[in-house]
């Protein structure tokens, strides 16, 4: 038996293993989504439906075929009004936001589009710069967050920001330190928080940060990985698998000191850690 | 009775057809103060060339009879020498202040741009009127425009008797002579390779119009305006038929330096931020407090670009 052989018997053996992927209705799914667009088909963020239909099929492909991703908790995410998605952040590149974007936007019977919160230094980054707010994709500044909320859309926060996604391997399910900024907008703007758990980011890229240089070049990080071509440019081939947890409601003053927000943040935090733990010993191996 | 108004910079495109619009429509009596002689000036137009900084400007006020000023006199030559704008800029409108508080004028309108808050990669997508006016951090040419707003907040609190309004209008355009409607006559325009920020404009005429809103009794405060949305400065191009020509930003600068020194390009180098990142504002405020709602569509109000004869 040839090596071509061998490796078409491998990923028929893969793809039993997966079962059949569901034909996802890209172009339906994008023309359900609420888009307040104008007579050029934009948001006032940016967005076009014609470019995230392209971004989502590419999505797709990485949701379904190469991280074979699933879902759990679904029912979780309310069809219509605003909302929060808290999540765990790790991998070196933002893949679990992609992840927890696609989930939102395909398993749902209503799709939803979830804006995450992109760092500050993305809108200096050619390209990235427009791609991402073409994609729905926002700078994470206050403002934009309370915004999107009155308009009863969904947001996706990473409270770990750059500490989460740039730890090393070794810190892996280890949540970093969280924010306060997500449960002032909560207060504020009178919106649910969803946790939500990822499982399988954190092996896309075991990665060592190498501080000294990330100071030098001025970059939040510098990981590099095991293998060719040693910098974090593409993740492995884990499987994700991303849970959301039934939505959270608090009530308080936004503009507490940060000692009374903290206590009502590790509830939030301690509830993401629980659904890791859980997630952690359903997972059966890391690559399937 | 009519009212008496006087407008600063009336010679301009902007101040020509605002003073048009009170003149005509709304019944004036306009005095226009301008050092450039005014074209098409209709005969009941009274017009005074003079500096703003001398004497003669303040007898226009001293009989005590002006119910309003509107400041547009406000120079951004990029070619002129900084010093001598500085002066006419700054020095022009504390002068202009001060015959006002002096002689008991009722109501000052000043037309700024919501460029005063500056392009930055950290802005939010709509700047509120309460944001910070960063922009002369980057630009030290935008650092008169950022002053003039700053002299005339702070008249706005000082001078309780006095119903001042500050507007700030994103990126007007129409028949005028100003940095975007000039750049976006280019046919093939430099764009910065992989930037597209979302742009707001605004047409001159409903600039006009917001100003007379703001000349009604009782209105006082500062004002962001915007027009009817907001679209990728792709778009726009693609609208008006351009060709842009895509330059990687670490090029650009020193080419456009070059280019401007040359007299090849008009376009300040300081202001390639502009089509690098977002400097938009939220405009509920003007909706709410002085009804004022745009009444050109997205694609008039960019084809407006192309009415200059």
């Amino acid at each position: 038996m040839g090596l071509l052989d061998r490796l078409r018997r491998l990923s028929q053996d893969v793809a039993s293993l997966r079962g059949p992927i569901p034909d996802d209705d890209i172009g339906g799914r994008t023309q359900a989504l609420v888009v307040r667009g104008n007579e050029f088909g934009y948001d006032e963020f940016g967005l076009s439906r014609e470019s995230f239909k392209s971004a989502a099929k590419v999505a797709r492909w990485l949701y379904r075929s190469y991280f074979r991703a699933s879902a759990f908790g679904i029912e979780h995410i309310p069809p219509t009004g605003r909302v929060i998605f808290v999540s765990n952040h790790s991998g070196q590149l933002p893949f679990d936001g992609l992840v927890i974007a696609s989930a939102a936007f395909l398993e749902p019977a209503q799709p939803r589009l979830v804006r995450s919160m992109l760092e500050y230094f993305v809108p200096t980054v050619p390209f990235a710069s427009y791609l991402f707010a073409r994609w729905g994709q926002i700078t994470g500044t206050p403002e934009n967050c309370r915004r999107l909320l009155s308009a009863e859309e969904a947001v996706l926060v990473f409270p770990e920001g750059a500490r989460g996604i740039s730890k090393p391997f070794s810190q892996r399910y280890q949540l970093a330190e969280f924010g306060t900024g997500f449960m002032r907008l909560a207060l504020e703007m009178g919106a649910p928080v969803i946790p939500v758990a990822v499982i399988g980011a954190e092996e896309q890229a075991p990665a060592v940060n190498i501080k000294p240089l990330a100071r030098l070049l001025r970059t939040p990080s510098f990981p590099i990985v095991p293998y060719p071509p040693f910098f974090p440019l593409v993740p492995l081939p884990v499987k994700y698998r991303v849970y959301f947890g039934e939505p959270m409601s608090f009530t308080g003053d936004a503009d507490d000191d940060d000692d009374v927000l903290d206590d009502k943040v590790k509830v939030v935090r301690n509830r993401i850690q629980s659904m890791i733990h859980l997630g952690l010993r359903e997972r059966e191996h890391v690559f399937w | 009775m009519t009212r008496k108004v006087v407008i600063t910079g009336i010679s301009g495109r902007l101040g020509r057809i605002v003073a048009r619009r009170l003149h005509h429509d709304l019944d004036w009596q306009i005095v226009g103060l301008d050092r450039r002689p005014m074209q098409g000036r209709p005969k009941d137009i009274e017009l005074h060339q003079v500096d703003l900084r001398s004497k003669k400007a303040r007898d226009v006020f001293r009989a005590g009879d002006v119910d309003a000023l509107i400041h547009l006199g406000v120079m951004h030559d990029p070619r002129a020498r900084p010093a001598e704008l500085y002066s006419w800029n700054i020095t022009g409108t504390t002068k202009i202040l001060e015959y006002c508080q002096a002689y008991n004028v009722p109501k000052v309108v000043l037309v700024s741009s919501a460029n005063v808050y500056g392009p930055r990669p950290d802005n939010p997508q709509f700047l509120t009127e309460d944001a910070p006016l960063l922009a002369a951090q980057r630009f030290p040419q935008m650092r008169d425009l950022v002053e003039i707003d700053h002299l005339v907040s702070t008249f706005l609190w000082r001078a309780q008797g006095v119903e001042t309004v500050i507007l700030r209008p994103v990126h007007i355009v129409g028949p005028v002579h100003n940095a975007p409607s000039n750049y976006l006559r280019i046919e093939r325009p430099p764009i910065l390779l992989g930037f597209d920020p979302m742009v707001q404009l605004i047409h001159v005429q409903d600039v006009a119009e917001c100003i007379a809103l703001a000349l009604q009794p009782g209105r006082r405060g500062i004002y962001n305006l915007v027009g009817p949305g907001e679209v990728p400065l792709s778009t726009v191009l693609k609208e008006l038929g351009r060709e842009p020509v895509a330059i990687p930003h670490p090029f650009a600068k020193p080419i456009l330096g070059i280019a401007f020194r040359l007299g090849l390009s008009s376009f300040p180098v300081a202001e390639l931020d502009f089509i690098r990142y977002v400097c938009m504002v939220d405009g509920r405020r003007a909706t709410a407090e002085l009804g004022f709602r745009p009444q050109f569509g997205l694609r008039d109000t960019i084809h407006a670009v192309d009415e200059l004869a």
